[in-house]
């Protein structure tokens, strides 16, 4: 009996095998179709946005669709950015810049003294985290009203003060989560040394954890960079932000598709060279340390 | 000796005081350091807030000279409004069959993508790519797609079914919807993705290896091992995303405006609608007050049925 069994797992063994491996190969090929229609998927509609841009005006209204640009060309981007272009660029530049080193600044002090000394206990953080749970329309009535009194509409600051505010829960949040995986001992030495608790912090903390400040600062400007109800509420002609000068193409038919979508690009390729940069943070920025990439 | 006794009793109380002052300083310093952040968030978070709970009291109109207090009254009218309820419909169902996809397709490409598969370090960061993107620009880029004579969305249905499809996706309620949804779940299914495949990597590899031992198939793996031990990962994603589809204002104001008619209002739309364009604030405050509401409560229980550990 035993012997019989012996014998016929040995011929099967390598049949078994055999198929084995005929599935894997098949798994594999799923795995890259899959891969495949999801890269296409995922990437076409930023080639299309690409290819409209570099289109000429006659190109990008027709039936059937042009997939290649007979000649690429930057006419439609020349055109756009001496119009508003720039100076929405200059716009998104001051505000998002601007906010973000506000947020950090703040944020950073607050951070320490939520990771060091506690203060305010655990519930603080918390409180201070669900400022972030709102729909920011909430917010937007109020805010009409009382930048409308402080005469802060259309201003540049205006917007710098608000995106500060929304991006301070998510900054000090990160940066305590930083902050916090340092040893207070590297602190103390140089405590006793006679320095100050803001000279510890600049010179020794914060250098310390600067990957997570570089990381939770392109957030911050992500954040405000792409920011659109409170900058189309809040400004007019002045200080128009890049989201909302690409918005104002949207009721002109056909032909400013080109510099709309030239705009777009110019909106774009930052955020993917800073969301390349800070890849491994990813996760982790996205989801508030809840997930580590 | 007899002088010993107070000396020791001094030191003592002067070592207490010491000690009594470094803890007062360091809670001092550390209200010192929150200060600034602490003040702009109530000069620009919550004092908004209290002052929209104020609003709501009041008729505050165009039509109304004056801003009479009017009790509740504008949250009786709200609990009537049928546009409130419609609008709350369509952000549910963008909110939970978007996000439903998302965290379906999410997972399904991370279980294909966590194992080693050649070319994978290129493929992730370009399937990150989308998330990057600023919503307006999304809007624009799938304007573009959806267009009805135009849109190579019609051209690829046509050369998929053989058929001449000229859907006007953004003129009818149900096609609008579809492609809010689609695009909605375009942006985001990949950040799913991410934080599903960074949950992924992390489970331990030995349950695989039990699991494979037990002679458990692949559907029977995946049900009782991987899904339990993603369960917090999931928990998290889900949330981070639900509350930001429920915020679902831009794609709407730049695809249909909420239209035709109102039948693709969001609540986050008809709120900016009320308060902005018919300047009824007052109403449009008690609106967003009963959404604070709402919302606070939901989260508050799904944050103590869910999110057991601390999340940090």
């Amino acid at each position: 009996m035993s012997g019989h069994a012996e014998a016929t797992r040995a011929v099967s063994q390598p049949r078994r095998r055999a198929r084995f491996s005929a599935r894997r190969a098949w798994t594999r090929a799923g795995r890259y179709l899959v891969v495949g229609v999801a890269l296409a998927f995922f990437l076409f509609p930023i080639y299309w946005i690409v290819v409209t841009a570099l289109k000429l005006p006659a190109e990008f209204m027709t039936y059937p669709p042009v997939w290649f640009p007979a000649e690429p060309s930057l006419i439609q981007f020349r055109l756009v950015m001496k119009l508003r272009g720039w100076e929405a660029l200059r716009n998104s530049l001051i505000i998002a810049g601007g906010a973000t080193v506000l947020s950090l600044v703040l944020g950073s002090l607050a951070a320490y003294s939520l990771a060091r000394f506690n203060t305010g206990g655990r519930h603080f953080g918390f409180w201070l985290l669900s400022q972030r749970m709102m729909p920011p329309v909430v917010f937007v009535i109020p805010l009409f009203l009382l930048f409308r009194d402080l005469g802060w509409l259309d201003t540049h600051h205006g917007l710098i003060a608000l995106y500060t505010v929304f991006n301070l829960p998510y900054v000090v949040w990160m940066l305590r989560s930083y902050i916090a995986g340092v040893s207070p001992e590297i602190e103390e030495s140089a405590l006793v040394d006679g320095s100050t608790r803001l000279g510890v912090l600049w010179r020794i903390t914060l250098p310390l954890v600067l990957p997570g400040i570089i990381a939770t600062a392109t957030f911050a400007f992500i954040f405000s960079w792409t920011e659109f109800l409170f900058a189309v509420v809040l400004t007019r002609t002045n200080a128009y932000t890049l989201p909302v000068t690409i918005s104002g193409y949207f009721g002109s038919q056909g032909s400013a598709y080109g510099q709309a979508a030239s705009l777009a690009v110019v909106a774009t390729a930052p955020l993917f060279v800073l969301g390349l940069l800070v890849q491994r943070h990813f996760v982790r920025g996205l989801t508030l340390g809840a997930v580590r990439g | 000796m007899s002088a010993a006794v107070p000396v020791d009793v001094r030191e003592r109380a002067t070592i207490r005081r010491r000690r009594g002052t470094f803890a007062g300083r360091r809670r001092r310093d550390g209200w010192l350091l929150v200060a600034p952040t602490l003040v702009a968030v109530l000069a620009l978070g919550v004092f908004p807030l209290l002052y929209s709970l104020l609003l709501s009291f009041r008729r505050w109109d165009l039509q109304v000279p004056g801003q009479p207090f009017v009790g509740l009254a504008n949250y009786g009218t709200a609990l009537a409004d049928g546009r409130v309820w419609a609008s709350l419909q369509n952000t549910l169902l963008i909110t939970v069959v978007g996000v439903g996809l998302e965290f379906v397709f999410g997972l399904g490409l991370a279980l294909v993508l966590v194992d080693e598969l050649r070319g994978k370090r290129l493929i992730i960061p370009l399937l990150m790519l989308p998330v990057m993107m600023v919503p307006v620009v999304v809007a624009l880029t799938w304007r573009l797609l959806w267009d009805a004579q135009n849109g190579p969305v019609n051209f690829f249905l046509s050369a998929v079914t053989g058929r001449d499809v000229d859907i006007a996706w953004l003129s009818h309620k149900g096609t609008a919807l579809v492609a809010i949804i689609v695009t909605e779940l375009w942006q985001w299914t990949p950040f799913m993705f991410l934080v599903l495949l960074a949950g992924l990597t992390a489970v331990n590899p030995e349950l695989y290896d039990a699991a494979a031992l037990d002679g458990a198939g692949w559907w029977r793996t995946l049900r009782d091992i991987t899904l339990p031990a993603l369960s917090a990962v999931i928990a998290v994603s889900l949330l981070f995303r639900a509350l930001d589809a429920f915020k679902a204002f831009d794609l709407i104001y730049l695809f249909t405006q909420g239209g035709p008619g109102t039948s693709t209002e969001t609540i986050s739309w008809y709120i900016y609608q009320l308060g902005l364009k018919f300047f009824r604030m007052g109403y449009a405050s008690a609106v967003s007050y009963l959404v604070v509401i709402g919302l606070t409560v939901v989260a508050t229980f799904y944050a103590a049925r869910f999110l057991r550990e601390e999340p940090v």
